[in-house]
């Protein structure tokens, strides 16, 4: 059990399993006067639950922004139907998918009321989405410009591209999303050594050396026995669930789980139950009641139960309460599965997740999930946690069956950014880009909730949602923030609840601070000239007014 | 140049309008449709007001304080 952690010389590791940290909820440990014994010899470790203020917010707005967000929507709605009535009449051109003339007896093919709020308020703000990028993914990209003649029906390009647009989108979060020739040498000579494609699956001929590598690597790196590698994130999810659960097994699964859990979890045929999202009492009130009642109708008990959670929640920001989840699950014999697919890379001391920023085992999470799309600047995801379920994988997971192993310049990217971060490479690059992305997420949060401007999630997650709340602003803003050369991703219904549509910024560690304070002041100017800034706790409300009149001067 | 001031607060008033309203998404001519019958029914409620508020009001106010002050005068001419 003990891990020997302690003697690591990696360079910047500072990372110390704590065994004893686990011991501050469970009873079974304090009857046995451990926790005592520990506390004597070792004091309270770095990180513990205790010592860490676990500071979150989801402010709601006033109220009449909710009225006035139903009011917005009932306006399309009505002009949704209006603008129906006229394509059924033929007195306004269709442009949507049409059965042909000799068809309509048929059965129709084509829900057309079902795209109901596609057709009607999405195609009025689509330019803000599927921006054509046409270079690399960095702190500044360019973006190709395009017009639309006919409400954005259709799109044609002018020719022209917008140079340096600050990119506030990507899920660049260590900024290894680089094209510098002198940190890809390894990756080029790959590429000359390998080629690009694979030509195969794991299982039969597509089993590169690097890829053993590349997962004996992650398992160090984490802290565990050993990983797996898949070609795909998503794929990393929907595929392996369904062969660690099936019938008769229960899936306990949060409420804003992403959608490759869900189809995960649904593909697996086992009972699904979702509680609250970060909320443990609803998950101790279902694990309750799941041991004690067992299975709907036999009232066997269930051959397994799963808790699925996610590090940081990509459309909240808010990050997994784990302590006491791991707690929980030790006290009702459950199985746990983290998704680490934002945190990994971009939270803790090293840059190694959740756990390490909670300051537990590895070996308490039986699954460990993560992806290399975000931190990593690659694609790809992987599974690790003990020999045993890795093996397990190895034979029984569709994606290492059936799916393409991942592409060797991938895999020899995700070498290079994971030796860079553990120090290996005999550079502190690694180290220090993890803590200039702290300390940029402190800055930006802290600015923003000063300006006045709603804002959800954790005060240490990368992810910042910024809430825009009524339709109408949403493709305001966005389109605002281009004129202004800043790139945004903007979400609404139905990725979010209706009332609460929101700016997400994905900040990196390649944002320099002068970029930074370039959005931050354009977002100050925004948020007045569109009265964004609904938060009751900000101090410039006094001032707000005086400064409303500058009007913004495009 | 107070006047362009005012223009400039008038002109952001109205965006500020449009935003609320989700009229910035709709094209120009169901803005003018919208207008006109958001405006319509303004004038309509606001003309209603107009004429019959005043009216309403005095009629009201003449029969409570026929109420009242018809029975301040019964029990006085009692009392005498």
């Amino acid at each position: 059990m003990a891990t020997s952690t302690a003697d690591k010389v990696s360079n910047g590791n500072i990372h110390r399993h704590n065994q004893n940290i686990n011991t501050f909820k469970s009873d079974a440990y304090v009857r046995s006067g451990f926790s005592n014994h520990c506390n004597k010899h070792n004091g309270k470790a770095n990180g513990g639950l205790d010592k860490r203020p676990f500071k979150e917010s989801f402010d709601q707005a006033p109220l009449y922004v909710a009225v006035l967000t139903y009011v917005g929507f009932g306006v399309v709605t009505l002009f949704g139907y209006f603008r129906d009535f006229l394509r059924a009449c033929g007195l306004e051109k269709c442009h949507l998918a049409q059965e042909r003339e000799e068809q309509k007896d048929f059965v129709p093919l084509y829900q057309d009321f079902e795209n109901f709020y596609t057709r009607n308020l999405y195609m009025r703000v689509r330019d803000n989405w599927n921006r054509p990028i046409c270079s690399l993914p960095g702190p500044q990209f360019d973006l190709v410009e395009r017009v639309s003649d006919d409400y954005n029906w259709t799109f044609r390009n002018t020719g022209k591209t917008i140079k340096n647009v600050i990119n506030m989108g990507s899920y660049n979060y260590l900024g290894f999303a680089e094209n510098n020739a002198n940190f890809l040498t390894t990756v080029a000579d790959t590429t000359r050594q390998y080629g690009v494609g694979v030509c195969s699956t794991r299982q039969e001929m597509g089993n590169l050396d690097i890829h053993n590598e590349l997962e004996d690597l992650v398992a160090k790196f984490l802290g565990v026995e050993d990983s797996m590698t898949f070609g795909m994130g998503f794929a990393t999810n929907s595929m392996n669930i369904p062969a660690l659960v099936g019938k008769g097994c229960l899936i306990l699964s949060d409420e804003l789980n992403h959608t490759s859990l869900v189809l995960g979890a649904r593909l697996s045929g086992s009972t699904i139950r979702v509680f609250k999202h970060n909320n443990i009492q609803s998950l101790e009130k279902l694990l309750r009641d799941a041991v004690v009642h067992g299975q709907p109708r036999t009232h066997r008990p269930w051959k397994k139960i799963l808790i699925l959670v996610e590090g940081i929640y990509s459309m909240e920001g808010s990050v997994v309460r784990l302590p006491e989840i791991v707690a929980l699950k030790k006290k009702y014999k459950a199985y746990l599965y983290l998704d680490e697919a934002h945190s990994i890379g971009a939270v803790g001391q090293t840059g190694r997740g959740v756990t390490e920023y909670f300051g537990l085992d590895p070996s308490d999470i039986d699954v460990m999930m993560g992806t290399f799309t975000k931190s990593f600047g690659a694609a790809g995801g992987y599974i690790a946690g003990k020999k045993e379920l890795v093996d397990f994988l190895r034979t029984h997971s569709h994606s290492s069956v059936y799916a393409t192993s991942m592409s060797p310049p991938v895999t020899k990217q995700i070498l290079r950014v994971l030796k860079c971060i553990m120090g290996q490479d005999g550079t502190t690059m690694g180290i220090q880009r993890v803590r200039q992305l702290a300390e940029n997420i402190r800055y930006f949060r802290q600015r923003l909730q000063e300006m006045g401007f709603i804002i959800y999630g954790n005060e240490d997650s990368p992810v910042v949602p910024l809430l825009l709340y009524m339709p109408g602003k949403v493709g305001a803003f966005a389109r605002e923030m281009l004129k202004k050369n800043i790139g945004v991703v903007v979400v609404g219904f139905p990725a979010t609840p209706i009332t609460e549509s929101r700016a997400r910024f994905c900040l990196s560690a390649a944002h320099t601070r002068g970029m930074l304070d370039k959005v931050l002041s354009t977002l100050d100017d925004l948020g007045d000239y569109l009265s964004l800034k609904y938060s009751r706790h900000s101090k410039s409300t006094q001032d707000r007014t005086l400064r409303r009149n500058s009007v913004v001067n495009h | 140049m107070d006047v362009k001031g005012l223009k400039e607060y008038l002109a952001w008033l109205y965006y500020q309008y449009l935003l609320v309203t989700c009229s910035y998404v709709l094209e120009p001519w169901e803005q003018s449709i919208f207008n006109t019958v958001l405006f319509t029914m303004v004038t309509m409620v606001v003309y209603t007001a107009y004429v019959f508020i005043p009216i309403h009001t005095r009629l009201a106010l003449e029969f409570f304080s026929g109420l009242f002050g018809g029975q301040h005068e019964s029990t006085v001419a009692f009392m005498s």
